[in-house]
Parts: C-alpha cells; structure tokens; sequence
C-alpha cells in the first residue's frame, strides 16, 4: 500500500504549498519539504528489503478490459531512480526558497514542482506501461508548467513551449511505440514484458516498436537532433534547471532505456542507434559545451553529453556496460544538480551568468568557489570524485567495443568527448573563479546557508562516493545494474585504483588534451568563431512557421467560415462516398416479391411529390412553402396507415400539427421572404447535389426494398403479450423491450424543452431587450384579435380532445395509441386554447407549470424502472396485473404503463413549454394589455397611431 | 408495373432531393424546411427497412396470420418525436439569430456580403 502512496503523496500533495502560501512563503517551503520528506522516509522504508533483492509490488484493476492497471513495484533501478527524485526534489525545495523573488509567486512554483516530482516517481514505479504513459504525458505537462514559470518572459514561454512540442511529439510516438511493444509481448504488464526477450525481438512488431520507442526517449532525453530543447529550457528558473537536468526529466529518456533493456537490447538495431545516437549526442553536447558563455548553457550542453553517455552505456549491450550507465546516472544527479545550483548562486550574487563578464570570484565567494571546483572536476572526470570513476568504467567498456568492425571508432570519440568535457569543466572553474576580477555592480559574497548547503550536501557526496565508492554505492549499483540487465551481473568491484589499465591511459590523455585546449582557448574561439553556426531555435521556428502557415492555409482554404460550403462540401463528400462503394461491389437486382399499388395510392403519391417540388419552388414565399410541407406531411401519414403502421400515422399527424403552429409562431418574428438569390452558381451546385443525393437516396431505397431481409422482431411479436401485457407490440416495445431507448428519448426531449425556453427568455432579458421594444409586426394584423367563433369551437372542443386523448393513452397498450400520441394530442388541445384567446389569457387560466410536468414526468419514468430493481429484476422490467374498474371493465394494468403516464407528461409538458415560450414572446413584444375575457378585438388595429397604449 | 416499392423509393428521392437543395440555401428559414423534408425522408426510409407490408398491423389479435416488422416502427416513432424536438430547438435558435443580429442569413456576420441575397 505504501508503495501506491509514494506516487500518490505528492500528487495529493501539491495543493499544499498553493494554500499554505498564504501563510507565507516560508510555511508554503515548509510543506513543500514534508510532502516530500513524507514520501521519501516511504521509499527508505523500503530499502533493506529492495537490497536484498526483494521487489515489493502492488496491483489494482483499473481497465482490465484494456490491459490498464494501477500497478507500481520496486526495484533497484526504480528505487535509484525514485531516491534520486526526491533526494533532489528535497535539496530543490530549500534552495528554492531562496532563490525564488519576492515577486514570484512560490505557492504555484512548489505546486507545481510537487505535480512534476509524482509523475516523475509514478514513472520509475510503474509496473503497467500503460499507466507509465500516463505519467510521462504528466511529466511533459507539468514541466512544461515548470519551465514556463516565468510567463512574464518571452524566452520562458518560447522554451516552455518548445519542451513541450519536442517532448509531447516524442511522447507521442513512444504510446504508438509502448502499445506494439504490448502487442508483441501480450501484456502490458511490465515485468511480465521483461520476461518475453525471446518472443518480443523475434517478433516483426520489435523494429517499430523500438523506433517509436526510441524517439520518445531521445526526444525526452535530448538526443541528438532533439536535444536543441535543452538548452532553451534554461529560461526556466535555476532550481528548475537544476531539477530537470540533472536527476529527473531528461533523465526519464535513460530511464526507459535501462527499463527496456533486458527485452530490447542486444541487436544490431538496438548497438547501432543507442550507440551512433549516444557517441554523435556526446561529441557534439560537449563542443558547444565549449564555446557557450552563458554558465547555464555551458551546463546545458554538457548534461546533453552526459546523456549522450549514458546513451552510449546502454547501447554497448553488455551488463558491465550497463553497470557503468547506472553508476554514471547517479553521479551525474549529484555534481550536475550541485552545478546548477551553483551557477544560480553566482548568477543570484551577481547578476550575470556570462563567463566572459565573470571572473576572480575565489575570494568573493569561497565556498561556492570550493563547492564549484570540486563538482566541476568531477564532471571533467577527475580522480578522486565520483565522475571519474564512471568514466573510467565508460571508457573500460567504449575501449573493448567495436563499430561496425572498427575496434578504436568508438573509444576515440569516447575519448575526444572525454577531452573537451575536461576543457569545459575547467573553463567555468578558471574562467569563473580565477583571472581578474570584472567590474560588477554588485558586490558578489556567498549566499546565505539555505542556498549553498543544498549544493554542499551534494558535493559531500561526489566525495564520499569518490573516495568510497564500494561503501556508499556499491549494493545500490548493484541492484540497480541488476534490474537492467534482469539479473545476470559480472563481478566487479568499483574503486579508484585499478592498476594501468587502458582506460586509465586513456583518462589521462582526455585530461592533458583537455587542458592544453584550454591553455589555447582564445586560439580555439577564434578558430571555431570562423565556422558556422547553426542556431537550433531558428530552425525549429522556421520549421514550426513553415506548418502553421501551411495548416492555416489548408484548414483557411477548405474551412472559410461559410456555412454553406461546409454542408455542401459534406454533402459531396458523402455523395462520392456513395458511389464509390457502389461501383466497387457488385449489383444485382433483389427477388422479393412486390406489392401492386392502386390508384388509391398513386393519387397521395402524385400530390406529395407535386407538393414537394411546389416547395422548392415557392420556398422564398415562406407561408407558402410552409403550408405546402404540412400537406406533405398529411399523405405521408396516410401512407403509414396504409402500410400497416398505424402508431405512426397517429404520432406522424399530430407532430406535423404542432410543428406547423411552432413554425407559424416564429414566423410571427422571422422575414415572410426570403431574398433571391444573387448568383446562379451556388444554386447549380445545389441542385446538382441535391439531385446525386435524391437518387442515391432513392435507389437505395428501393434496393432495400426489393430484397428479402431477416429481422429480431419474432421474439416481440412473441413475447409482446406474454411478456410485455400488450397487443400493440410498438407500444411495448417503446415502453418495455427498449424501455431504457425511451427514457432516454424523453430525456432529450425535456432538454429541447428547456433549451427553448432558455433561448427565448435569455432574449427577452439580454442586451437586445431594448432593440425588442421597438418591435412591430410588419404584417397587418387582423381586428378581430381573438375571434368568437373560434373561441367558441376550440372551447367546445377541448373536452372532448381531452377525452380522445386520455383514450388513446389508455388503449394504447393494445391499441394503436400510446403516452407519445396522447401527449401530442392533449398539447394541441391546449394550444388551441392558447391560439383563440391569447397567450396572456389563456396562461391566466391554465395553472400548470410546465417545467415542472417535465420533471415530474422524468421521474415518473425513472421511478417505474427503479420500482422494478427494488424487486430484483432489471432496470424497467414491466408487470402485469389485470383489474376489474366500475364502468370499464377489465383493464390490463401494466406497470408500463406508469412509465407511459412518464413519457406523456414529458410530452406534454415539452410541447406546451416550447410553445408557450415562443407565445409568450410574441405576447410581450406585442405590447396589447391582456384580454379580461376569451373573445376580443385588437384595439390598435382600428386605431391609426398604435404606439400610443402601453400596458 | 407500378408497385408500392416504386411509390415509396421515389418518394423518398424526391423528398431527399428537395430537402438537400433547401438545405443549401444561405437563408435559415428554408434551410430549417429543408431539415423538415429530410426528416420525412429519413423517417420513412428507417420506416421502409422493416418492407412494405397491407393490412398487417403489428396488433397482436387471434384473427392475424401475419404482422409487419414492429421494430422499425417504433424507433421511427421516435424518432418523430425527437425530430420534433430538433426542429423546434432549430427553429429557436434561428429566431434568437434574426433578432440578435437583425439578418437570418447562416453565416451571419462573417460572410460580407449578407444582404446581397442568397448567393454564397
């Protein structure tokens, strides 16, 4: 458990220090500095048992269906990795405190920092790769948040931004590349994986997979050609730069690596692209090291080399090799991190990171000068520090590998590498600390404890692991270099001496070469300020303008804004879809036997289509047009009558009534014309399409329809009247068999409901209001403003529609019929009442409040399908009772019918709502008092000047 | 000879014709008719996939030897209703359009040449 808990703290965490900041800033480090301490002491708990070669694990299912499981476990290599995390993270946290402006906001920096330090240690513990790309997209977020601290500067976002391009894409590729590794393997689980070295390189998935992979690391781990972000990453804030490039992010690329080592290295593959990578990453790292000025890039350029290193270690494929790359990844997080943090301090006291502006700073500042030369020599590689040891281990195994059967290839640019990262260690240890002191504004003096003992813990350690390396690192190498290389590990014993060895002749030529380059490095400056000097940024912005500008013009060029392209560009697109399938398959014409049609029914046909064309063609003289698709509407119903559907007949007219009288009401508001139109082109198009889609509509149609078909609705019939208690099988269907279907249905219908009403009100609230005021019909408006006689038919009507409504519901278990139509019909009931006497009128009669029948009905609904699981069967099973009531005889009452009263007052309470929302508008911008009784006349149509009466 | 399946495919054409070219149009009244006749078509073309069939409702009585397919029917059913729904939300956004910004063209503001009538 405490395992999940130490990727967990942190996380959990993180909100900390953004609320204790308001303390102060003090109490934000202090918590910052316990979540971490907490999470720590977790890990160290774990330790004797992980020494000893135990690996505590954890499993939960998260996604089983997927492979993805909240799985975490530790091993050597997880626990140097996770030790060095928040061994930094905690030494970082102090010297943040310091760092960090008054002006900076340190609560979201900790946060910040705390988000970043769990996916970091969710990475090195987790057993589930899936779950690992979880958190390495976290580490590509939350550094990005990281770098980009200080948005305030131009360079912080760029590089921020940059990072996260870089490391994003590649994190990209390593999902596509972990998800074929899985595929391969057949398990995301990680130590299952590592078992499969066999199965997984003989697979044909091994060569992507492993290219993908490899890019997600390189990119992350700033290999060469990725490693241009690096640098830029350095307008984050020291503590950042110091975090990130020295244990952590960077470090995640070599993580995976060493990870994936036991299944993955070994081929030619594998040697060639680590190795080629890591030696060209190296030399190339640590020339620019060289030449760069700025104390950070220095560090910058020469952490890329370090990686490159590393890289090189893993690539060899020998386990002493791979013993060298741990060791040389815990060295390099201790005197890189101290490194860092020292060239914060210098740039802190004075102002500057430019070497060339530095120097002489030994007595200003001796201690940083002390804790600089001492990390500083051991990133040159110089005995006793603990950098020299891992070179000479680095240099050992480079010197016994060949490239391509070149024996010395690899252990001469080892070596040259070696070289210039001696020149540069001394460069910021002489060019800094030694030589004339500069003119300064500010006098530079050691800072204050919280600062330089961070650094100084971390130097101690470059020390003791020098002086004692068997003693401080050996078990922790060890087990570590165990876990790459799943087991099988040489003897070794690490120390200073070895006797002449020739990585040891080697090592001293590296030191002597490095130092005579910079005896001469105003020669070598000049030398190399004559070469070019390909500017990283510029190219990767040149590049990224390059695609932006290429997608705007594609996106500008196919996505112009205009509505009316896009529909038709989606209408050709689905017509050349059409076709294409069409022409690619084989036709035939389909046997089944057809129906003859009567003139009975060739009558309506002639009529709808007339009436349709007649739309089209009036469709500018809106009314027209309208009440020419209601006609439409009317025959199609007369064919569901014909052709065995009358449920469908009954929902499609009373649908077509109340849609016409919504249209006529928006109408009310809306232009009566519409205008002509002003080119012919766009209107060839559209009949052009219109026509393709028509008759691709049609004939697929009719291809349907001449063919046989199988259908599931023998069991509905069969079971509707034992099953569901009813006769209509349409009914029961919609009420019981896909009950669930219908819930959902009136759900949606409700929220149409009040998507209206929001729509409408938010108008008659908003800014537009006052425009709303002026409004005036411009129709003429007739006298007779609530005519008599219909006043009188509509009155008359109303119980009766009521009546036929409440049958229609009650039959409609058996019958043709059903809560749909019922509610349909009742709101047309009620509408009418609305269209005779007015809006004001008729709601001062009706007491209902339709939001709520919407509610009430959707819970009906909900509590029949509930009713059901309380007596343990599923969500809407429907039961069947039989009752005898006065007057009526046997009723069958089906608890469906509970839900159908659901779906009938939703129906109801939707319809009514959506149109009494537009009424009501029409009412209010009216602005006629409301009639005191059901029949009256427009006052203002017989008056010649109708703005005069207000309400 | 003409059959049923004749009457109702053409049909389905013709209302699929007039409904995509309506579609088109740069006015949102027509193209809300337009969503209309589309919906007619698509109610009937789901409704057409359970065959055309006389005088067999899905009724279940003693005196029936066969029934129609009741699938079809009741997601066409529905589907009635819920283009109901559509239309109206449709038909309200138009309105609210018009009154906001004074034009019913689709594209509203972004295209210059609104009130240049129905052209592109």
């Amino acid at each position: 458990m405490n395992l999940a808990l130490i990727v967990i703290l942190p996380f959990l965490g993180a909100v900390l220090p953004s609320l204790m900041i308001r303390v102060g800033r003090n109490a934000s480090a202090i918590a910052t500095a316990s979540i971490t301490l907490l999470t720590l002491a977790l890990l160290l708990t774990h330790v004797p048992a992980v020494l000893r070669g135990e690996i505590p694990a954890i499993s939960w299912q998260w996604l089983p269906a997927l492979g993805l499981n909240v799985s975490f476990y530790l091993d050597g290599l997880g626990l140097l990795f996770a030790g060095l995390i928040l061994g930094i993270g905690l030494l970082i946290t102090i010297y943040a405190r310091f760092y960090l402006a008054k002006k900076d906001p340190m609560g979201t920096f900790y946060s910040y920092l705390l988000l970043f330090q769990g996916a970091m240690v969710g990475i090195v513990l987790s057993d589930n790769i899936l779950l690992l790309l979880i958190f390495w997209e976290l580490t590509s977020l939350s550094s990005f948040l990281l770098i980009g601290y200080w948005r305030h500067l131009p360079e912080g976002r760029q590089g921020a931004r940059m990072a996260l391009v870089v490391t994003g894409g590649g994190g990209l590729a390593l999902i596509a590349g972990m998800l074929l590794l899985g595929q391969a393997a057949g398990s995301y689980e990680l130590q299952q994986i590592l078992q499969q070295r066999e199965l997984i390189q003989s697979s044909p998935l091994y060569l992507p997979a492993l290219l993908l992979i490899l890019i997600g690391c390189f990119t992350k781990s700033a290999q060469f050609p990725f490693h241009f972000w690096l640098p830029h990453a350095m307008a984050a804030p020291t503590p950042v730069s110091a975090y990130l490039h020295s244990a952590t992010m960077v470090k995640a690329g070599v993580f995976l690596m060493a990870r994936l080592w036991p299944v993955m290295s070994g081929t030619d593959a594998w040697f060639y692209l680590l190795v080629t990578t890591g030696l060209v990453t190296m030399v190339i790292g640590s020339f620019i090291a060289l030449f760069k000025d700025d104390l950070k890039g220095l560090l910058a350029f020469s952490t890329v080399s370090h990686l490159g290193l590393m890289t090189l270690l893993l690539g060899l494929s020998t386990p002493m090799a791979a013993v060298a790359a741990v060791f040389h990844i815990l060295n390099h997080a201790t005197f890189k991190a101290s490194l860092f943090m020292n060239a914060g301090i210098i740039d802190h006291e004075t102002g500057t990171r430019d070497i060339k502006r530095l120097g002489g700073l030994l007595m200003l500042m001796p201690i940083s000068a002390t804790l600089a030369m001492v990390t500083a020599a051991s990133m040159a590689g110089l005995a006793p520090f603990n950098g020299f040891l891992s070179k000479e281990l680095m240099l050992e195994a480079a010197f016994h590998a060949e490239w391509a059967g070149n024996p010395w290839l690899i252990a001469l640019l080892a070596t040259f590498a070696a070289l210039l990262s001696v020149a540069y260690s001394f460069r910021y240890i002489v060019h800094v600390f030694f030589g004339r002191r500069r003119d300064l504004d500010s006098h530079p003096h050691d800072p204050p404890a919280g600062m330089w003992l961070p650094p100084a813990l971390l130097a101690l350690l470059v020390v003791l692991i020098g002086l004692f390396p068997e003693t401080m690192a050996g078990q922790l190498v060890r087990v570590a270099a165990g876990a790459v290389t799943g087991g099988q590990l040489p003897e070794f014993h690490l120390a200073l001496w070895h006797g002449l060895t020739p990585a040891l002749g080697l090592s001293l030529l590296a030191t002597i070469g490095g130092l005579l380059l910079l005896a001469n490095y105003a020669r070598v400056r000049h030398w190399w300020q004559a070469g070019p000097h390909p500017e990283a940024k510029i190219l990767f912005d040149g590049g990224q303008q390059l695609l932006i500008t290429g997608c705007q013009r594609l996106v500008m060029g196919i996505h112009n804004g205009s509505l009316q392209r896009y529909i038709a560009a989606l209408l050709a697109a689905a017509l050349v879809l059409g076709v294409a399938a069409f022409f690619s398959s084989n036709y035939s014409s389909g046997q089944r036997p057809l129906l003859p049609a009567g003139p009975a029914m060739v009558v309506p046909w002639l009529l709808l289509i007339g009436c349709t064309l007649a739309a089209v063609v009036f469709h500018r003289q809106r009314f027209v047009s309208l009440m020419i698709i209601g006609v439409n509407g009317l025959i199609v119903s007369l064919g569901f009558v014909y052709l065995s559907a009358p449920d469908l007949a009954l929902t499609q007219i009373s649908v077509e009534v109340v849609t016409v009288i919504l249209m006529l009401l928006a109408l009310y508001f809306l232009p009566k014309q519409t205008p002509r139109a002003a080119s012919i082109l766009p209107r060839m198009r559209g009949v052009v399409l219109a026509l393709g889609g028509g008759i691709g509509v049609g004939a697929l149609s009719w291809a349907v329809m001449t063919r046989d078909f199988s259908t599931l609705s023998g069991y509905y019939l069969e079971q509707a009247k034992p099953g569901g208690g009813g006769n209509n099988v349409v009914n029961v269907i919609l009420v019981d068999f896909r009950g669930f279907d219908t819930f959902g249905e009136i759900i949606v219908l409700g929220i149409a409901a009040l998507a209206i009403v929001a729509l409408l009100d938010g108008a008659l609230r908003g800014r537009i209001h006052k425009s709303l005021e002026n409004w005036q019909a411009d129709e003429p408006t007739s006298a007779d403003r609530h005519p008599l006689i219909m006043v009188v038919a509509t009155r008359l009507m109303l119980p009766m529609a009521l009546m036929v409504g409440a049958y229609i519901f009650l039959r409609g278990h058996n019958m043709p019929g059903g809560g749909f139509i019922a509610g349909l019909v009742v709101s047309i009931a009620l509408i009418m009442q609305y269209m005779a006497s007015g809006f004001g009128w008729a709601a001062r009669q009706v007491k209902v409040d339709y939001h709520a029948m919407i509610g009430i009905g959707v819970l009906i609904a909900a509590a029949t399908g509930i009713a059901s699981m309380v007596l343990d069967h599923p969500f809407l099973t429907s039961k069947t009772e039989y009752v005898a009531l006065p007057l009526i005889g046997k009723v069958g009452l089906a608890s469906a019918m509970a839900f159908d009263t659901g779906v009938f007052l939703t129906v109801v309470g939707a319809v009514m709502l959506a149109l009494a929302a537009l009424s009501r508008m029409g009412h209010r911008l009216a602005h006629l008092p409301v009639n005191r009784r059901p029949m009256d006349i427009n006052p203002r149509a017989s008056n010649a000047t109708p703005r005069q009466e207000k309400r | 000879m003409l059959t049923m399946e004749l009457l109702v495919a053409t049909t389905i054409g013709t209302l699929t014709t007039a409904a995509i070219y309506l579609l088109q149009r740069a006015r949102t009244f027509p193209v809300i008719l337009g969503l209309a006749l589309l919906s007619y078509a698509t109610n009937v073309f789901l409704f057409a996939m359970g065959r055309l069939t006389i005088n067999a409702p899905p009724l279940i009585s003693a005196d029936a030897s066969r029934y129609t397919d009741p699938l079809p029917q009741a997601l066409v059913l529905t589907a009635i209703v819920i283009s109901f729904g559509m239309t109206a939300v449709i038909v309200v956004m138009a309105l609210r359009a018009w009154l906001e910004s004074g034009n019913d063209h689709v594209d509203l503001e972004s295209q210059p040449n609104i009130d240049e009538g129905d052209g592109e």
